[in-house]
């Protein structure tokens, strides 16, 4: 039997982390503060996950609280359900959000629903973890970026950490939030930040201000964007690893752009959007994932239907293309420095 | 060695074509039905297995079929489970009010009250008799024909029409299809629309109980038509692995719709055999047995809760009437199966048995089908004043835009004010109504 040791529910100071490291310890914490939460998935057991983002947690919190999990996705989000049913806080993990393709149903027509079909007798505090997006050659199967399936499902929120500080303070929030949540990890970003120069050397989050994450409890509230950087010229909106990426392109450029990084999808932010789109009066949309019905769509969509007569030019969305992740053509593929400075000159044009 | 590919491999030589099997019931409509081809043991025949065997030891019980009463209506073999008189009288009633519920309701759609419903009309001992085995706040994870469970449970009538109906009084605030109940006071999970999900959910309470240390089990059902499904393995393979504390039954009842269980593989083998390839105890079941339906879960029960692992069921059955009220049987089947079906009805089965003990008679039994009709109609009167599907007395508009999340986010708040636009729109009386208990869509 394992001792349960209450963690106390204080921010501590901070320390440099990494962005795996910063999950770990959200995990950490959390379940040494609730009993109810329980982690599983394929390898995060006694390996602590292939990532490392479960390392230790079996050690500490036993078998009962950390297990490996057959491969089968559907079987882990379904088991979630039932022991959402029961009371439990499951925090499963997919290995790849490539592999969450057959846990869908059980995501979308269950965990999603269960508030509304049973009018709030049965609902599910769940937290499904995943690392997604490209750019270390995981070919089509392991490079995805699928959050607009998720961000078109009723009833599901879905989160993208783009630092180690915030990544610790969602997932937090996230396990603490009683409605199930689809937290992206952006797996590029896991060791450091990346300026989209894929031949440059690169960087570790220990010099970068979001790489210092407090110890112990915090939480960043969910629905809630960060002002990256604040300006004038353009609003940038984007998430995960784009976010160094245009941070990077538009000081380069000397644009003085004001950046957003939404970090929840859905709930998003809108009235931080619509403030700085109608500071602005233009905007500029980025993701990774491809282009057709992209969540950068539905972004397009709000801010011309609440911000039109504000902006000053057409709305820009730099995406990846409508491939799938090729494995040798990643970087052709993956929406670089040239792609968005291309953007943000026809922006600056007008 | 080279074949005529020019590369390695095997030559395959001069063949006939390969052939593709279409599964074809063996009846259609107006066909006459003859089930000598069906292998029926006899009551009492299987062994008894101790509830802590090794799952592959109870594959005769795969193959062969737990059946307690015989054709005289006696109880007889190792698993008669020896209730009481008082007991067996109570399965029976709850059959005969599942029963009644049923033939209400369905007219109560074809009037017009409802847009649909399903009746369990000869599978009521499958869900009743289980229900009688489980303890009260065991967990169930049921799929859309166990209405028989929550009445076994005394879960109040009126609740159950109040949701058909899709009234105001309905607790899921007119939100599901009907029939699709959610009941977490009783045991009972909410039911999906979507097939066999609740299996491997089934599984992750079970294995929550367990982690809590808990006593309670968990029990799920599927058709035979929905074992198809992914989620089937899902559960099975996450029951195996853990060895978790739950019950998973396969209600064989022959038909998926208009697809005879042929489509799900019941040429090849039973469904229950496929327990033992997953190293779950499996049972097949003659379920229009009450008797041993009961003593199926109970074995499975005991198994479960003395950590000695899950157990499939394979409940025999036939599905007496259509699908459901959107569905005309006797457009794809002949109706002579029903009449011919060797396995009978569950509810003049036992009644006959006790009947047999001394403990019933006809005038008894006519008297327990007027007061169980009479009950219905009174719950069915008592929901109808918080009216019927359409007509009003729906629930405040305001409410289908609450629960998709606990707080409602901005664009939900945005979409409920333009729904009530809308509808002021249309009925302009109704202005600044727009969260009363009345009124129509826009």
């Amino acid at each position: 039997m394992i001792e349960e040791t209450v963690v106390s529910l204080q921010e501590g100071e901070a320390r440099p982390m990494n962005m795996i490291e910063a999950i770990n310890d959200a995990l950490h914490v959390m379940m040494g503060h609730n009993p109810d939460i329980v982690v599983f998935g394929e390898d995060v057991g006694y390996f602590g996950g292939v990532f490392r983002a479960t390392a230790g947690l079996q050690a500490k919190f036993g078998k009962m609280r950390v297990f490996d999990t057959p491969i089968n996705e559907c079987g882990i989000i379904g088991a979630a359900v039932g022991m959402a049913a029961y009371g439990l806080r499951p925090v499963p993990e997919i290995q790849f959000a490539d592999y969450i393709y057959p846990g869908l149903d059980q995501l979308i027509s269950e965990a999603a629903r269960l508030r509304y079909r049973s009018a709030g007798e049965f609902t599910a505090p769940i937290t499904v973890r995943s690392p997604f997006g490209g750019g270390i050659f995981g070919g089509q199967t392991h490079s995805q970026s699928p959050e607009a399936l998720f961000t078109h499902v009723s009833g599901l929120k879905t989160v993208i950490p783009s630092t180690p500080h915030d990544a610790k303070g969602l997932l937090i929030a996230a396990i603490e939030d009683n409605d199930p949540v689809i937290f992206f990890e952006p797996k590029r970003i896991y060791n450091g930040p990346f300026d989209g120069y894929y031949d440059h050397p690169s960087k570790t989050w220990k010099n970068y201000p979001g790489g210092q994450v407090p110890e112990g409890y915090y939480s960043i509230p969910l629905g809630k964007a960060r002002t990256v950087r604040e300006g004038s010229a353009m609003t940038v909106l984007v998430y995960g690893t784009m976010v160094h990426v245009a941070e990077a392109v538009l000081a380069e450029k000397g644009v003085d752009a004001d950046i957003l990084d939404l970090r929840t999808l859905w709930p998003l932010d809108i009235e931080t959007v619509e403030k700085s789109v109608q500071k602005t009066g233009k905007c500029l949309v980025i993701h990774e994932a491809t282009r057709t019905s992209g969540f950068g769509a539905e972004l397009v969509s709000l801010v011309q239907e609440r911000c039109f007569y504000h902006l000053e030019a057409p709305i820009e969305r730099v995406t990846g293309f409508d491939t799938p992740y090729p494995h040798s053509l990643e970087w052709a593929y993956f929406p670089g420095p040239v792609r968005i400075g291309d953007a943000v000159d026809r922006l600056m044009k007008e | 060695m080279v074949d005529q590919t020019g590369r390695i491999g095997m030559p395959r030589g001069n063949l006939p074509p390969l052939e593709l099997h279409v599964p074809e019931p063996r009846f259609r409509p107006g066909d006459p039905v003859d089930y000598s081809w069906l292998d029926i043991p006899g009551a009492g025949e299987l062994p008894r297995f101790d509830e802590a065997c090794e799952a592959r030891e109870t594959m005769p019980a795969t193959l062969g079929m737990v059946r307690v009463l015989d054709e005289k209506h006696r109880a007889v073999g190792p698993w008669d489970p020896r209730l009481d008189p008082e007991t067996l009288r109570r399965i029976l009633r709850t059959m005969a009010l599942t029963r009644a519920f049923d033939d209400r309701m369905y007219r109560g759609q074809r009037q017009g009250k409802t847009s649909f419903y399903m009746k369990c009309t000869g599978e009521e001992a499958v869900s009743v008799a289980h229900a009688y085995a489980l303890a009260g706040d065991d967990m169930v994870f049921p799929s859309y024909r166990q209405q028989g469970i929550l009445i076994a449970r005394d879960y109040p009538l009126v609740e159950m029409v109040n949701q058909i109906y899709s009234n105001r009084a309905d607790r899921l605030k007119g939100r599901q299809l009907p029939i699709m109940y959610s009941a977490r006071d009783y045991g009972f999970f909410t039911i999906s629309g979507n097939l066999a999900t609740q299996f491997p959910q089934a599984v992750g309470w079970a294995m929550a109980s367990a982690i809590k240390g808990d006593t309670r089990i968990a029990t799920s059902f599927v058709g035979e038509g929905s074992s198809a499904e992914g989620d089937f393995h899902a559960a099975m393979t996450f029951a195996a692995v853990y060895n978790a504390p739950v019950i998973l039954n396969v209600v064989n009842n022959q038909w998926a719709i208009s697809s005879f269980s042929g489509f799900a593989g019941a040429e090849r083998s039973t469904f229950a055999a496929r327990a033992v390839g997953y190293g779950i105890a499996g049972l097949r079941v003659d379920g229009n047995d009450a008797l041993a339906v009961y003593a199926a879960t109970q074995w499975a029960a005991n198994r479960a809760r003395a950590n000695k692992g899950p157990t499939l069921i394979e409940h025999f059955t036939y599905r007496a009437e259509g699908h459901s009220t959107s569905d005309d049987p006797s457009a794809y089947r002949s109706a002579h199966e029903r009449e011919e079906w060797p396995l009978g009805d569950p509810v003049m089965r036992l009644a006959r048995h006790l009947i047999a003990l001394g403990e019933w008679d006809d005038e008894r039994h006519a008297a327990m089908d007027r007061e169980v009709a009479e009950e219905v109609k009174a719950a069915a009167k008592a929901a109808e004043k918080n009216g019927v599907l359409g007509h009003g007395f729906h629930h405040p508009f305001h409410t289908m835009f609450e629960d998709v999340f606990e707080d409602l986010p901005w664009n939900l708040r945005e979409q409920a004010e333009q729904a009530i636009r809308e509808r002021e729109a249309k009925w302009p009386a109704a202005k600044g109504a727009g969260t009363s208990d009345q009124g129509e869509g826009a």
